[in-house]
């Protein structure tokens, strides 16, 4: 029996049966891996017999915790106590955090195993794992094609059973557009919705931690177990965390669904159109109302978020200098030298793009035109948003413009590789929750991912959206030849 | 040419909170290199700030006092800049919205009151220390304990007029922030740093000239030092028809000049923006009158009830109000004994003497305030004379026992038996003819030294009051 294959679901209620050992499923796991690795590469570190001692070391069972046992991939910008947390950077290569991140102390207490750390496009950026200095990681559909990015390594290792699920972190569509890549299920929270603490960060005010996974049952309840106020994490919001799992009901009916016009427009893959379009069909058929709205400001997204993201993230990659931990050119013969080659050295041509990106944006006498102005259209997003939400209950898009695109394609093209995160940056923009549930192929075999967004805090309401449309469809229990 | 002179300070202090601003780490001064330091403020990788309320609470009591708007919405910012001592490549200050704005200070020079506004005032950290190697050590080290030390900056409006006022100003901010436990105002140590600027113009014109930034001033005499070796110095340079140079200089304690750093700190963009790890920082109306209500008596109001309650003169009042500690140490001792002007005498001439004006000095000084009381009832009961006084000050000083014990061992009950002393004016009298019959010529300047004979003869413990009545008699 392939116990590997499992979701989490299932794995909890074999191993509360007795019909499996945490270790077994642990070591299932472990050869997956191994025999999946060399095409797909989605690990930067493997955990390998560690994690099955980890498996056979837990506390007696568990009974509450649906995670307990179940092998879970976590990003490599997660910090892992003692494990290697590399960011998939030159500069953060050898560094092990003396701190786990929130998110990873609550998968510890909940009893999770941790099958390893997952590549990533460097520092999260990227939407293709191209950048990641450990390596590319490939879709697991078609080895020629990226797997999405940033979290690329996390979906890929889902979708090729390299796992049971997995943590991404998600600052444009991260977690959203790998899932959709992958053929597989990932949500970004509510900004505030998860802790930050821990992860190592890109853009502070769009980062946000969420579950890829095989279906919806198994998001729900990773968010459960990772959501929450945290003391450590100021942005982190305290609001009650509703048992999500509990109440995924697939019933949609009178449930109000609206369609931005401005995601169905020009650009967009043919067989990823008619996809939503069945989708809204099946979901109509349902009982739920459809209704076309518009998010005016969508146009000016991708270009205010490059501003912000890049500047924050100028200032957040600052204290990767050499002096205290990470990456350091030697010999050298002064402070300027070791800043200067210790950063030139470490960072790859992606990071050093949007630092410079970033530390333009804030310089004095562009701040107003750049980051200012970013920051109005940002607030204007976020009004496009709650006049939809007015009325609507949640809305549907495309994850994706288009499939996964081959390796090499847009590496050397940042501006049409910024532009497939297009359907999911406003989402960041406005903090609001979405997930990307599998809604079909196109043509060439490729999954294309639906997108279900909602209002803040409402991902109960996301969530039973995407279960009843995972209920009315098998897409989700697809899984790559490989 | 006459000049006027502009003057604004930039205070920093460092705030007496347990914990740092953004962590839990000890703010505790000294302690083994990076022994008082956590991931947070060391700038680990996805590590995050979590404001300490207290230092808002502290920040809230300096703004009420120096009567400051408080912004009910204030958010920190991001002051980017590489240096080793700064972990995260940024300091984490307020910038575009700080706490408190517009307030004002009021001072006194040379018996008149001046108002000083104060710009605003703002949180932020503190950054760390560089410490490099011995000789023929090739490396230079960083020690991150300071790092994250809670500090307020008080920006002041230019509205000094002169290196005194400046000073005035430095030391009423002292006298403030000590009154409120907010700071211990060392500037020697550095827990109240001086940044200042200054300019000059000419008497009548309303343009500011170009300023210079002075730093570098750990104690109030070289603040007022610097700054009047800066004004000569700009001024030579507007004489002689030349401009000054906005330029950030630094005091020379040794030679006593300022000292240009160009060259030495390139002009830089710190680029701020909002951290976006730190919620906006809201105030309610209840949190400020929680903190208004715990205020305490501030320097000026206690001087006034100083000078309506104990009749004081102003500036025996603005003597004792310099410091909370001496003026409990009066208010304690008055209670006792209930002689406003003589406490105040005594504290101001020989307690404050010993004690240098330092409150850690007065804290350990073995004059306890009832000591002094009792002293001083002493000699209003005329127990003691005020000269025999000086005698007990000095013994309660060396040995800390009270004034009764002390007048008791060493026998220094002032006579006041006018039997015994009439025994000792007779053969005073009996043994200076000479000077008797000069006093009976007129020559009225010779009963001094009659009477301090007689003193002399009671080895200082005749009650002068008796003395000179008898004597007078006598004569
Ligand atoms: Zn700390």
């Amino acid at each position: 029996m392939d116990l590997f294959r499992w979701t989490i679901h299932e794995a909890s209620a074999a191993l509360r049966a007795g019909r499996c050992t945490p270790a077994e499923l642990m070591a299932s796991v472990n050869g997956r891996i191994q025999a999946v690795e060399d095409k797909v590469h989605a690990y930067v570190s493997v955990a390998g017999d560690a994690a099955v001692q980890q498996a056979s070391s837990l506390n007696a069972r568990n009974e509450a915790s649906p995670l307990w046992g179940v092998p879970i991939a976590l990003k490599d910008n997660l910090a892992t106590q003692g494990m290697r947390t590399t960011c998939s950077s030159r500069i953060l290569e050898h560094f092990r955090p003396p701190y786990d991140a929130t998110v990873v102390s609550r998968l510890k207490g909940a009893g999770a195993v941790f099958s390893g750390k997952t590549n990533l496009d460097e520092f999260a950026m990227g939407s293709s794992t191209e950048t990641s200095c450990m390596g590319t990681t490939r879709n697991p559909w078609d080895p020629t094609r990226i797997p999405g990015g940033s979290s690329g390594g996390s979906a890929a290792a889902v979708a090729a059973d390299a796992c049971l699920a997995a943590l991404g972190s998600d600052t444009g569509g991260s977690i959203r557009q790998p899932a959709s890549h992958c053929g597989i299920v990932g949500l970004k929270p509510t900004y505030g919705r998860v802790s930050r603490f821990g992860l190592v960060a890109f853009a502070s005010s769009l980062d946000q931690i969420g579950p890829l996974t095989k279906d919806v049952i198994d998001a729900a309840i990773l968010l459960k177990a990772i959501a929450g106020h945290d003391p450590r994490d100021s942005t982190s919001v305290n609001v009650p965390v509703p048992d999500y799992p509990s109440l995924l009901n697939g019933e949609v009916r009178d449930m109000r669904i609206g369609v931005p016009q401005e995601y169905l427009q020009v650009g967009i893959q043919r067989e990823v159109r008619e996809a939503v379009r069945n989708a809204l069909d099946l979901l109509a058929g349902a009982g739920a109302s459809i209704r076309e709205v518009s998010l005016p400001h969508t146009d000016y997204a991708v270009s205010a978020y490059y501003i912000l993201a890049t500047a924050e993230a100028s200032s957040n990659l600052a204290r990767y200098d050499g002096v205290k931990y990470g990456y350091r050119a030697e010999p050298v013969e002064d402070l300027l030298e070791m800043y200067r080659r210790s950063r030139a050295e470490g960072f790859g041509p992606e990071v050093k793009r949007r630092i410079m990106l970033g530390t333009y944006a804030l310089s004095s006498g562009y701040y107003d035109a750049y980051y200012r102005k970013a920051q109005q259209v940002r607030t204007l997003i976020m009004r496009d948003f709650e006049a939809a939400f007015d009325v609507c209950d949640v809305l549907l898009a495309p994850t994706c413009p288009t499939t996964a695109f081959r390796i090499g394609e847009k590496v050397n093209d940042p501006l049409q590789m910024y532009l497939s995160d297009i359907y999911t940056i406003s989402v960041n923009m406005a903090g609001i929750p979405g997930i990307s549930i599998p809604c079909g192929f196109d043509d060439g075999g490729l999954p294309i991912g639906l997108q279900v967004l909602g209002k803040h805090f409402d991902e109960a309401t996301v969530l039973n959206a995407a279960y009843a449309y995972e209920q009315r469809t098998d897409w989700h229990r697809k899984r790559p030849p490989l | 040419m006459a000049y006027e002179t502009i003057i604004g300070l930039e205070v920093h202090a460092q705030l007496k909170t347990r914990a740092k601003i953004f962590c839990g780490c000890s703010t505790e001064f000294g302690g083994p290199p990076n022994g008082h330091t956590c991931p947070v403020c060391l700038g680990m990788p996805g590590v995050l700030p979590v404001l300490n309320r207290e230092v808002v609470n502290f920040a809230l009591k300096t703004g009420l006092a120096l009567n400051c708007r408080i912004n009910p919405f204030s958010r920190f910012a991001r002051k980017n800049y590489f240096y080793p001592d700064l972990p995260k490549g940024y300091q984490i200050s307020q910038y575009e919205h700080p706490l408190c704005e517009e307030g004002f200070l009021n001072i006194d020079v040379d018996g008149e009151q001046k108002r000083i506004g104060i710009t605003r005032i703002h949180m932020e950290e503190d950054a760390g220390k560089n410490v490099h190697g011995e000789p023929g050590d090739p490396y230079s080290y960083v020690d991150l304990n300071r790092t994250g030390v809670p500090l307020m900056e008080i920006v002041s409006e230019p509205d000094l007029r002169s290196p005194r006022e400046a000073a005035a100003y430095m030391r009423k901010l002292r006298t403030i922030v000590r009154y409120l436990e907010v700071c211990d105002g060392n500037m020697e140590q550095g827990s109240l740093r001086c940044d200042a600027n200054i300019s000059l113009r000419r008497v009548g014109e309303s343009a500011l000239g170009v300023r210079t930034e002075l730093k570098n001033m750990n104690s109030f005499k070289h603040v007022e030092k610097a700054l009047e070796y800066e004004v000569r110095r700009q001024a030579r340079v507007l004489n002689e028809g030349e401009s000054i140079v906005q330029e950030t200089r630094l005091w020379d304690v040794e030679r006593g000049v300022t000292l240009s750093m160009r060259g030495k700190e390139e002009a830089h963009d710190y680029r701020y923006f909002p951290d976006p790890d730190l919620v906006p920082l809201q105030v309610d109306a209840a949190w400020i009158e929680e903190i208004r209500a715990s205020l305490p008596e501030l320097p000026d109001e206690k001087m006034q009830r100083f000078m309506t309650a104990y009749g004081l003169p102003q500036y025996d009042a603005e003597v004792l109000t310099v410091s909370r500690e001496l003026s409990d140490y009066f208010e304690a001792c008055n209670r006792a004994a209930e002689a406003p002007k003589s406490v105040s005498n005594w504290i101001m001439g020989d307690l404050l003497r010993e004690c240098k004006g330092d409150d850690e000095a007065l804290a350990h000084c073995p004059v306890k305030p009832e000591m002094l009381a009792g002293m001083i009832r002493m000699i209003e009961q005329g127990t003691i004379s005020g000269k025999i006084a000086k005698t007990v000050f000095g013994e309660m000083l060396k040995t800390g026992k009270t004034p009764e014990v002390i007048v008791q061992e060493k026998n220094l009950v002032q006579v006041t038996d006018e039997g015994a002393i009439a025994g000792l004016v007779d053969r005073v009298i009996g043994d200076h003819p000479e000077q008797v019959a000069q006093y009976r010529d007129g020559k009225e300047k010779v009963f001094g030294f009659l009477v301090g004979q007689v003193m002399k003869a009671s080895r200082g413990k005749a009650n002068p009051a008796a003395v000179n009545k008898l004597l007078k008699e006598k004569l």
